[in-house]
């Protein structure tokens, strides 16, 4: 019952990996050695993997996980199982916040929380940058920075601001920076 | 277009242009939920990730699931995240089952090295537009700052960081509340 043990194991990374899928990492070292459906060393490829194909990482990590341990049924009951408690706990909390929508306490919290998650992402985008620009935050130095990138972001990132450019799609930009990596050798 | 088949095809679309984590979603989220389809405003949208960081699962997953629900209830919440899911494992199961070394193919690695710099920019300008709606006083930027700087530079866990924020809110909502009553 090896599509079972898949889905209710994924079910319970869903259910206890909190954040972005980097936090399902941990939970996928300890499931490999537990269970031998794939090494330290094929994690380490299924997270380039993930992170160098479009989707989210947790969710494309489920499925590669699942696809090498029971073929293309795997892949889908593994996604599923990650997606499962997700999916019950919000609809849970989203009834609740519905309801007192018009609490003044859960709007006082609310106008703290938004300038918290604001920052989290920031800080996200802070590391992520520094693993783009430095390969790390403990590796930041002048003469370590990837300019030609750093060009290349900040190019993006007047694009953006720019008035008719913005209202181009994002994967636009995607695009044009996965060509211009192509073309200048990144 | 029937809405439920909307829902999940505008979310198949967003998880076909992610790379990377929850985070990577965002720019987004932001033009196809709330420029395109108005089915959230800005400052829901900020909600939703706040609370998608402190609760079980991955924040794509639970973004999506929240912004499913608000729109059409419980089978909307389904089929956002089954949408949103549905790109990976097709592109997952294909690269599996061809490709034994995906990530180390040069043409790969050069355009991945591209899309990197180019979600850190989106990334950067889709901060500056949840700043607009969210930064509007001085407590406010406070929490935020506070907030960076506790989150990179000193690794505190999310979690820890949204709830504090939420009593902080709160507590700053209460003494403006009294200083109002007072006067």
């Amino acid at each position: 019952m090896i599509l079972l043990r898949l889905y209710l194991e994924f079910a319970k990374v869903g259910l206890f990996a909190v954040g972005g899928g980097l936090a399902t990492i941990p939970f996928l070292q300890d499931m490999g050695a537990r269970t031998g459906w794939f090494t330290n060393t094929d994690l380490t490829t299924m997270i380039a993997v993930s992170e160098s194909t479009p989707g989210p990482m947790g969710v494309n990590m489920a499925t590669y996980v699942g696809f090498e341990a029971a073929g293309p049924v795997g892949a889908a009951l593994a996604t599923l199982g990650l997606v499962t408690p997700s999916i019950i706990v919000i609809l849970i909390v989203a009834g609740i916040l519905q309801k007192f929508r018009q609490s003044k306490t859960v709007d006082a919290v609310f106008y703290g929380l938004r300038p918290a998650s604001t920052a989290l992402i920031a800080a996200a985008g802070l590391s992520v940058a520094a693993s783009v620009f430095w390969g790390g935050r403990e590796l930041l130095s002048l003469s370590g920075t990837r300019w030609p990138l750093l060009a290349l972001s900040a190019a993006v990132f007047l694009c953006t601001q720019h008035k008719q450019l913005k209202k181009l799609h994002p994967i636009v930009f995607i695009a044009a920076a996965a060509v211009a990596g192509v073309v200048f050798q990144f | 277009m029937n809405i439920y088949f909307d829902l999940f095809l505008t979310f198949a679309k967003m998880g076909a242009c992610t790379f990377g984590g929850g985070y990577a979603m965002l720019p987004i989220l932001q033009r196809e939920v709330v420029e395109k389809k108005g089915w959230a405003t800005e400052e829901e949208l900020t909600d939703y990730f706040a609370v998608g960081q402190c609760t079980p699962g991955i924040i794509a997953v639970n973004t999506a699931t929240f912004i499913g629900c608000k729109y059409k209830g419980a089978l909307g919440g389904i089929l956002a995240t089954l949408g949103v899911v549905f790109p990976s494992v097709v592109i997952i199961t294909v690269i599996a089952a061809c490709l034994s070394n995906f990530a180390d193919i040069p043409v790969v690695k050069h355009a991945l090295a591209g899309i990197n710099a180019a979600v850190v920019a989106l990334i950067a300008s889709s901060v500056l537009k949840l700043g607009k709606s969210n930064l509007k006083d001085a407590v406010s930027v406070c929490i935020f700052l506070a907030a960076v700087v506790l989150a990179f530079f000193a690794g505190v866990s999310p979690v820890i960081l949204i709830v504090c924020a939420g009593a902080a809110g709160y507590v700053a909502r209460t003494l403006a509340g009294r200083k109002e009553g007072a006067q």
